[in-house]
């Protein structure tokens, strides 16, 4: 594995952990949406990447998945749905960012303890992607935990779930990677509409479509 | 060691000359992406001889603190000015100042005109005094950080040191250089009092930061002082070109080619990077006061992520 | 040649403290004539120059030919040894400097006291019990020496006894200086072990690390509290405003570093071989300390209190070196660790000298003006000219601004951080970033505080009739400030000769020593190899002072000679009232609001009239100390509580008490029986 390979790999991975430190910090929604499909387009790029360097074919559908579903799709639909359900002006009032961006600092560090002592006897590439996938998967967490609204909390697990999908990824020879991240993409879809449909009923009192037509002249 | 001498001199006259050129250049930019025809570009020499020329006027009350400031806080900013290598490395003061000397000159520089603001006892100057302070309070240690990074893999705190480093094998992609790189830009902006930070053109009390500090004094003073501001900002945008850009530098003891090829390629990452500062400029809008140190806090966690990150992408030495 | 004798400078250093405890009599006395209080602060500073100068040539005497002396007084199986190893006598250079010059200035000033019965005698034992703590190479007459350091502060600290808040800062402070006391007992207790003697060469040979966690423990919360660290640093800013100024200048600059001599001590040189994880407990709470205690000197407007709390934010930075030689010195770094601690007590030195500095200017404006609040000072630089020079150099020092000597011990420092990657450990190999970023943050705050403190007090208009009437202090004041301001300056340029001074030091605490600084070129630092970093003070002194010269010369040259004064601009809009200038509070308003949010839950209040009622609008600021709140409350009202319930102790019947008597009786005779 030349250095030159290695440093796009951390590079890529490294830019997965920024952006992550972007979706902690945004508070408006449309906003939001877009970072979000950054991440998948980076977590696109690093699959991509690691299918090109570990010569491993299976990998670039796993890179396709992420960048047509999770990068295109999922924020289309997301960003219609709010923008129909009127919440697209909203900015949410993220309590005490600046500790917040500390103690995701503070999960950075921490992930690199676990991760970099306990593989000593892995791979060195393997090790550090492990450490970063690590990072994003907490800082996904953070955001759950962080947030009040809905939607932000949906796409923090979203945001998890791509750094489970750069560690498997950057493991090698791991097996159904594929199949794992399909898998992972249906749960995510069930996920995103079961909040809508309990957000419409909660607006509307009820998910019938034809109720739902005739309450449309009088949504906001 | 005469020859390193040479260098240093020559340097030191160089950032002094080219300074105002560098200001009247962005300028020039500026209007020219606002469809306006813009000043000359040597309108800021012009400028800074009739200030000279001009009456000082200088208030009742001032102290000797007021009339002294300018000078020092030019002094300062010069020889920080002369520690970072622009068309060659191994300049002879580099063994006496390093990367830490330069950012703690400058607040040497900004200490004093803090208090040069808050000498008259005048509102306007306590209001730049306090949000500077409370802008470096941020700034400074994301420059730290990010030089911290840059020292950690070069394994010096030298400017010559890292840039030759940069320049061989070693120095490559890497992420911490780029979040490094970043956060120094990020550190630039607010440093300089560019936009989004501070408009540099601006007179409005609840604007102005700079503005307001310098707003008592006229005359030979203003000129020293304006001087000064344009030398920081060659300062800021030579230690980004000689870190990260670091190719055309001549090397320690190179011939005259060498130097020529040195300051063209120096003359060039100056356009460009005066370029670049101005597009930026014109396509964002200022923050408002207390949305800055968000940003500033952004180009500290930046540095510190970039440090955190160090101790993953390279075997410690 | 006396030197040839090891004793004798022993003999000289133990002479010298017990002159200084013959003056606290002697004082009671002296202190009823103005004369008699002078002499007695010149036999002080005289007899402090001479514990200095014997300190210098024990620190320049190599280590085999040192001799301690030994006085059979004391605990009734030991004996007293007194003398000055280099470890004690690098501090205690540095504190009999500090204090002869402090007393100097108290010639000048402390004649003007109003009840010098109060001062006089208690400041000779002052400094006697500070260097009897340094002087003692056993247990016994190190905890003698810091107790009486402890009572005589406490009596000066109580010497203005009119104001119920020195009262009540008296008391925190006797609570906790006890409380140190007792950890410090403790600590010395468990190192000499269960048979072993006092004296510290005897407790050397019996180290244990096992014993070493929990005296480290006992160590931080006995001299972390006198010296101010965070958690335990309350007392500081009550008790240290209280005094006089010299004295404040005496605790605040001096008696901390005595407290940081007593952790070395014991951590360094008494403790045995420092396991790996004791680095950690240091730098955090060095680095908490460091950033809570400037962001507090931030919201203070009194610029006594300003100047305590920034001591806490020093000894933070102090500690902070100490920790990361801690930490080299347990991963085998014997350079680096050498580097950490050059850091450190460089950083001792430059404390003592610009903190004194600050308080004894901050003394000379109380006097002038009668005020400590910097909200009703202002524009003193034009009454009290000499005084604002040397506080302004003070200020600059202070804030780790080159040329002057603050910025070389924060650049050792930073060097020393930049080591860490060697660190075997990987939580402290990503501990160290996140204090250096701590440490950083704190410059630049601590930068933005002094412009606040210099510039409310000394620049601007007059906000007060008390800030127009204001004159310069007496000649001793002056010149003792001026002697800092010089020093300060001087340490900045040749740092070389102070970093070769502590070279025995490090030797003999992590047994290894930096390369001799003081015949590099231009009076360069390197402390650790040419490529890597160098520093050179003088030549950028120079080049800063041509530069100026240039400047002022060329421009002056070229420029119209006219000066025309005129009043202010202030954009158009000019008034007259000074209550319009910026005030402290205003000054600290947008670091209250970006940092204060979050750690003292500083809110703003704005009640404004509605238009056309001429109701006065208001502006309320809610500051909570939230260590006093989290920490100290809850403590002090279990106590109470406690207290509250043993205290129907006193009202019980007689027959309750007989009751109590027989069973205390019943008891013992049960312990008996079952032994």
């Amino acid at each position: 594995m030349n250095p030159f390979d290695t440093n796009i790999a951390h590079l890529l991975a490294g830019s997965m952990v920024l952006v992550s430190f972007l979706l902690l910090y945004q508070d408006r929604m449309l906003p939001l949406l877009n970072i979000f499909a950054i991440h998948a387009c980076v977590l696109a790029c690093s699959v991509g990447w690691q299918a090109y360097v570990q010569r491993a074919p299976h990998l670039f559908i796993t890179a396709l998945i992420a960048l047509l579903f999770k990068g295109v799709m999922i924020p289309i639909a997301l960003r219609r749905i709010v923008v129909r359900l009127g919440i697209h002006r909203t900015i949410e009032n993220v309590v005490s960012i600046g500790p917040t961006m500390l103690f995701g600092i503070a999960l950075v560090g921490l992930s690199i303890i676990v991760m970099l002592p306990v593989t000593q006897s892995a791979d060195t590439f393997v090790r550090e992607d492990l450490a970063f996938a690590l990072s994003v998967v907490l800082l996904g967490f953070l955001m759950m935990v962080m947030r009040r609204n809905a939607v932000s909390q949906v796409i923090g697990f979203m945001s998890l779930e791509n750094g489970l999908v750069l560690a498997a990824s950057g493991a090698r020879g791991m097996p159904l990677v594929v199949e794992i991240s399909v898998g992972f993409s249906v749960l995510i879809a069930f996920f995103v509409v079961g909040i809508f449909l309990f957000r419409i009923r909660e607006r509307f009192d009820t998910v019938d479509l034809q109720a739902l037509d005739m309450a449309r002249g009088e949504s906001t | 060691m005469t020859q390193e001498w040479f260098r240093q001199l020559l340097q030191a006259a160089l950032v002094l000359g080219l300074a105002p050129l560098l200001s009247g250049a962005t300028r020039k930019i500026r209007a020219r992406l606002l469809r306006r025809r813009g000043p000359s570009v040597f309108q800021p020499y012009r400028d800074l001889l009739k200030l000279i020329r001009k009456e000082t006027v200088v208030a009742e009350n001032a102290s000797w603190l007021f009339r002294a400031a300018p000078y020092a806080i030019f002094a300062t900013t010069w020889v920080a000015a002369t520690l970072v290598p622009t068309f060659a490395t191994g300049l002879s003061l580099s063994g006496d100042g390093d990367v830490i000397v330069i950012v703690a000159l400058l607040g040497t520089a900004r200490f004093l005109l803090a208090l040069a603001g808050l000498d008259v006892g005048t509102s306007f100057g306590g209001i730049g005094s306090s949000r500077e302070m409370m802008f470096a309070s941020l700034a400074e240690p994301a420059m730290l950080m990010a030089v911290f990074t840059l020292s950690l893999i070069a394994g010096s705190t030298q400017l010559s040191a890292i840039s030759a480093f940069m320049l061989g094998p070693n120095g490559g992609l890497n992420i911490s250089i780029a979040l490094a790189l970043v956060a120094l830009i990020i550190v630039a902006l607010g440093e300089n009092s560019r936009i989004p930070v501070d408009n540099p053109a601006t007179h409005l009390e609840l604007t102005m930061v700079h503005e307001a500090m310098i707003l008592e004094y006229s005359g030979r003073h203003l000129a020293v002082i304006e001087a000064a501001a344009s030398l920081k900002l060659l300062l800021y945008i030579s230690l980004i070109a000689c870190v990260f850009v670091p190719w055309g530098t001549a090397g320690d003891g190179a011939g005259a080619v060498a130097y020529a090829v040195g300051l063209g390629a120096y003359a060039a990452k100056l356009a460009v990077f005066a370029f670049l500062l101005v597009l930026f400029e014109t396509a964002v809008a200022k923050m408002r006061v207390f949305r800055v140190p968000d940003f500033l806090g952004i180009a500290l966690m930046l540095g510190l992520l970039a440090t955190i990150l160090m101790f993953v992408s390279k075997v410690p030495r | 040649m006396p030197l040839s004798t090891p004793h004798c400078l022993s003999q000289l250093a133990a002479s010298g403290v017990g002159l200084l405890f013959a003056l606290a009599p002697i004082g009671i006395f002296a202190a009823r004539r103005p004369l008699g209080i002078r002499l007695t602060y010149a036999a002080c500073m005289l007899i402090c120059a001479g514990l200095a100068g014997v300190a210098l040539l024990v620190l320049l005497t190599p280590a085999s030919k040192l001799g301690f002396i030994h006085i059979p007084v004391g605990l009734p199986l030991g004996r007293t040894v007194l003398g000055f190893d280099p470890l004690s006598a690098a501090f205690a250079v540095i504190i009999n400097l500090a204090t002869a010059i402090i007393s100097g200035y108290a010639i000048g000033h402390g004649a003007h006291a109003r009840e010098p019965l109060r001062i006089m005698p208690f400041y000779p034992a002052f400094i006697a019990g500070m260097n009897l703590v340094l002087l003692a190479q056993d247990a016994f007459s190190f905890l003698v020496g810091w107790e009486f350091m402890s009572l005589a502060s406490w009596a000066l600290v109580v010497s203005e006894h009119n104001s119920a808040e020195n009262r009540r800062a008296a008391l925190v402070y006797l609570i906790m200086a006890t409380g140190g006391g007792l950890a410090l007992l403790l600590a010395f207790g468990l190192l000499a072990g269960p048979g072993g003697g006092y004296a510290f060469d005897q407790i050397r040979l019996a180290a244990s690390s096992g014993v070493g966690s929990i005296v480290l423990i006992l160590a931080l919360a006995g001299a972390g509290s006198k010296a101010g660290l965070v958690p335990l640093h309350a007392w500081l800013p009550l008790a240290h405003p209280a005094a006089p100024s010299h004295v404040s200048a005496l605790m605040s600059g001096v008696m901390t570093k005595v407290a940081v001599y007593g952790f070395v001590r014991l951590i360094f040189d008494l403790a045995g071989p420092p396991l790996w994880w004791w680095s950690i407990p240091v730098l955090l709470v060095a680095g908490i300390t460091t950033l809570l205690g400037v962001l507090y000197a931030l919201m203070e407007h009194d610029l006594k209190r300003l100047l305590a709390y920034h001591t806490v934010e020093n000894i933070g930075i102090i500690f902070i070196g100490l920790g990361l030689s801690l930490a080299f010195k347990a991963g085998g770094l014997g350079a680096a660790a050498a580097l950490a601690l050059v850091a450190a007590i460089f950083h001792v030195f430059n404390h003592s000298l610009f903190k004194s500095l600050l308080f004894l200017g901050s003394g000379s404006v109380l006097t002038a003006t009668g005020e400590r609040d910097m909200e009703h000072l202002g524009g003193l630089i034009h009454r009290m000219p000499v005084t604002a020079v040397a506080f302004l150099v003070g200020c600059i020092a202070i804030s780790a601004l080159p040329p002057f000597n603050g910025f070389v011990s924060e650049w050792l420092t930073f060097q020393a951080i930049l080591l860490s990657p060697q660190l075997p450990q990987w939580i402290q190999r990503l501990l160290v970033p996140a204090i250096g970023a701590m440490l950083a943050c704190s410059a630049a705050l601590a930068a933005g505080c002094f412009v606040k403190a210099f510039g409310m007090t000394f620049l601007g208009r007059p906000r007060s009739g008390a800030a127009t009437a204001a004159r310069e202090t007496d000649r001793w004041s002056r010149s003792a400030m001026l002697v800092f301001a010089a020093l300060c300056l001087l340490a900045g340029v040749l740092p070389g000769f102070v970093i070769d001074s502590i070279g025995s030091v490090t030797q003999m605490v992590v047994g290894s020593r930096l390369s001799p600084q003081a015949a590099l070129p231009w009076f360069r630092i390197i402390p650790i190899n040419p490529a890597r970093s160098a520093y050179g003070g003088l030549l950028l002194f120079v080049m800063i002072l041509i530069a100026t010269a240039a400047t002022a010369f060329i421009v002056r040259r070229f420029a119209a000679h006219s000066v025309r004064r005129s009043p202010a601009w202030d954009c158009g809009f000019p008034d007259a009232s000074p209550a319009t200038q910026y005030t402290a509070g205003s000054f600290a308003q947008p670091i209250r609001r970006v940092f204060g949010s979050v750690v003292f839950r500083a809110r703003e209040h704005v009640t404004m009239p509605k238009p056309g009622d001429t109701a006065v609008a208001k502006l309320r600021v809610d500051l909570h100390d939230t260590i006093w709140e989290a920490f100290y409350a809850p403590v002090i009202r279990l106590v109470e509580g406690a207290a509250d319930r043993l205290n129907k102790l006193q009202f019980l019947t007689i027959r309750n008490y007989l009751m109590l008597v027989f069973a205390a009786l019943v008891i013992l005779l049960i312990v008996v029986g079952t032994l």
